[in-house]
């Protein structure tokens, strides 16, 4: 069984949901990427998406898109990404580690050459934003013969009519937009969100992770009955940005992580 | 790769292009965020509902004619030629529409289509200005709202610009990530799009973007050439073509416009003449089909500048609409089927360019037509005093005159 599969059996025989920690490779430096994910995996984390800085991260929002210049400006490519990812897979023996990338990186690379790049840095996965499932058969191709989940993205604009297609398009899991906008954090979830989470949970095939605006362990615990995973990014990668050393930045990330994992754990009773 | 970079891909002669899937060979596409996607394909239904529409098809032709002052002219600049010795050069006049440029052509095609689909909010995003202004316009003559994305260096080259858009009731949002130019602006109009989707029609002012836009902003625009078919048939007889068209390409919405009416006249060559910048040896430049390679941005693969690792280069040139890193990818299939033949003029090419046919036709071009202009001086000495290039002088250049003569006056009245 894969990293990914068995997490998601692991979540199931616990009855909660997991925790998903979205970090910028490279950011607020090349060294305080490994501190932070150690940190947040031992204060809770399940999951683990390592970001990959681009030029024009047209899905993200500011807090993501300067974290993104902060990691270029410091020269963090995919080479680096990779050896990032291999320094993580030296302690994480288990959490599931996947890339989210924008689709010119990896395109430049070749997707051949990147899957199997990702496959033997450790990587269990890739996300790609700008890679809907109309386009995504080449890398799909070329993932699956190297080992690699693709995993695809629902929005709020994709039910019902898209759900079998990119359902098709995915392995193992599948990311679900949270709302129409830019990644960031939200003072609040939007009410049509609970009734679309019912509607993936009794028609979707995969396991699915729900991002896009959490930021709190309130909003997090709201969520998390609904969902086999929450996603937080745009505040965790807030709650890092001023670390100087790997130490501090290993720090902020357990303050950050810590009341996230009690809220995901403390929803366990609260599973339909 | 799995992808074949062979370029004849996918080359079924009289195939319709772009395929069922938005691509034009190699290029082409949809590389955009899911929430986008359903947007795509309701905007493609749209659009082809109104394509075989007669109601639809006369409503833009009347708007063309009574409110954006179509037919331009072509127009025979004696001077011109005279002072080139070589072909006749025949001006496209689409300087002489509504708003000063080709844009309008387009954005009064989108608008409509926007009322349509019930959409009341308008985005877009601008380099020079042109655009924005075309879709400023078109929302002012809809009562639609509209918001317009310019990067802060554009917002400070095209001052004037922004003071129209503002003064037709858009709001202009500045950009100040990356280049703060027009790549910049189109991130954040993609970006408000996402996040409004359901409200908002978003009109992208080039043959750029994801399918269906390059090909419905080709389509749109393709009414420059056409016009340019009857007007020489008119002049010179039923069947008559020019034997060169020029065209300046930054996404290249008005060369797509002026080329597609030819595309089976395979006598007839077609230029796009690209910005050079600084020289294409310096890397500052906007040369993006013959310096960029295949990659993907703002939702197509095209031929894009970019650097090691796929993280897409800043372009520069002169000209605020041409200074963009991508290219529209039926220019790339255009490019490597050898049906057109893609060129460059620096900055200093189209300064002199811009003075010179100031001076011998009492036209003042936009930067970005001197381009195409510059290429023209250097294409007609080689061809007989009997043929004919048709250039689309696709604005006209007071948007520009106030920056030329804070940075360039020296070399622009210099010139003899």
């Amino acid at each position: 069984m894969t990293r990914i599969t068995e997490t998601f059996a692991r979540l199931k025989a616990e009855h909660r949901a997991g925790l998903v920690a979205y970090v910028m490779a490279g950011h607020p430096f090349p060294e305080a990427t490994p501190a932070i994910v150690r940190a947040l995996i031992l204060g809770g984390a399940d999951m683990i998406e390592l970001g990959v800085p681009f030029s024009d991260p047209v899905a993200d929002g500011p807090t993501i898109q300067a974290a993104g210049q902060v990691a270029l400006g410091q020269g963090v490519l995919l080479p680096e990404v990779f050896s990032i990812a291999k320094s993580i897979r030296s302690f994480a023996a288990q959490a599931p580690v996947l890339a989210m990338t924008y689709v010119n990186p990896i395109f430049s690379m070749g997707y051949e050459d990147f899957s199997r790049a990702a496959v033997e840095a450790g990587l269990d996965g890739v996300i790609v934003p700008d890679l809907p499932a109309e386009e995504s058969g080449d890398l799909l191709a070329a993932a699956d013969a190297a080992g690699l989940s693709v995993v695809g993205l629902l929005a709020p604009t994709s039910i019902p009519d898209r759900l079998q297609k990119v359902c098709a398009a995915s392995r193992e899991m599948v990311y679900y937009v949270s709302r129409l906008g830019v990644t960031g954090a939200r003072a609040s979830l939007d009410d049509e969100l609970v009734s679309n989470l019912s509607y993936l949970r009794a028609h979707l095939p995969l396991p699915f992770v729900v991002g896009f605006g959490i930021s709190t362990p309130e909003q997090a615990a709201r969520v998390a009955p609904h969902a086999d995973g929450v996603v937080v990014g745009s505040a965790l990668v807030d709650a890092v940005k001023d670390a100087r050393t790997p130490l501090d930045a290993a720090e902020l990330a357990l303050q950050f992580i810590s009341p996230l994992a009690d809220a995901v754990r403390q929803s366990q009773g609260a599973r339909p | 790769m799995i992808v074949s970079l062979s370029p004849r891909a996918g080359a079924d002669n009289n195939q319709p292009l772009p395929d069922s899937r938005g691509h034009f060979g190699l290029y082409g596409g949809k590389f955009v965020p899911e929430s986008l996607i359903s947007a795509l394909d309701e905007l493609e239904t749209c659009y082809r509902a109104c394509a075989a529409d007669p109601d639809f098809q006369a409503e833009l032709a009347t708007i063309l004619h009574e409110y954006a002052g179509r037919p331009s002219g072509l127009y025979f600049a004696r001077r011109y030629t005279e002072a080139l010795g070589g072909a006749e050069v025949w001006l496209k006049r689409e300087d002489l529409n509504h708003t000063g440029s080709h844009k309008i052509n387009n954005t009064l095609g989108q608008v409509l289509l926007a009322r349509r689909m019930g959409k009341r909010r308008i985005i877009a995003e601008t380099g020079a200005g042109q655009h924005g202004v075309a879709t400023a316009t078109v929302s002012a003559l809809y009562g639609l709202s509209c918001v317009v994305y310019m990067g802060e260096e554009d917002m400070e080259r095209q001052a004037l610009n922004v003071f129209r858009m503002r003064l037709l009731g858009a709001e202009v949002r500045a950009v100040s990530s990356g280049s703060k130019t027009l790549k910049d602006a189109t991130n954040e109009a993609l970006r408000d799009w996402v996040a409004n989707v359901r409200t908002t029609h978003y009109i992208i002012g080039s043959v750029v973007g994801p399918h269906p836009f390059p090909m419905l902003v080709r389509d749109f625009q393709a009414v420059i050439g056409r016009e340019v078919k009857e007007q020489l048939a008119t002049r010179f007889g039923a069947g008559a073509l020019p034997d060169a068209l020029v065209a300046c390409v930054g996404g290249g919405s008005n060369a797509m416009g002026l080329f597609h009416a030819f595309r089976d006249d395979p006598s007839v060559k077609m230029y796009g003449v690209e910005a050079a910048g600084h020289g294409l040896a310096t890397g500052r430049h906007a040369a993006s089909l013959e310096k960029g390679t295949p990659g993907i941005l703002h939702g197509a693969l095209s031929s894009l500048l970019q650097e090691a690792g796929g993280q897409v280069k800043i372009a520069h040139s002169i000209s605020a609409g041409l200074d963009y890193p991508g290219v529209g990818p039926e220019h790339c299939w255009l490019r490597d089927t050898g049906r057109a033949t893609y060129v460059s003029a620096t900055d200093k090419e189209a300064l002199h360019a811009f003075a010179r046919l100031s001076r011998l036709e009492g036209i003042i071009p936009a930067l970005e037509s001197a381009h195409a202009l510059a290429f023209v001086e250097k294409l007609a000495p080689t061809l007989d005093k009997r043929a004919r290039i048709v250039v689309c002088l696709s604005g006209r250049g007071d948007k520009d005159v106030e920056q030329v003569q804070k940075h360039h006056a020296h070399e622009v009245l210099g010139e003899k």
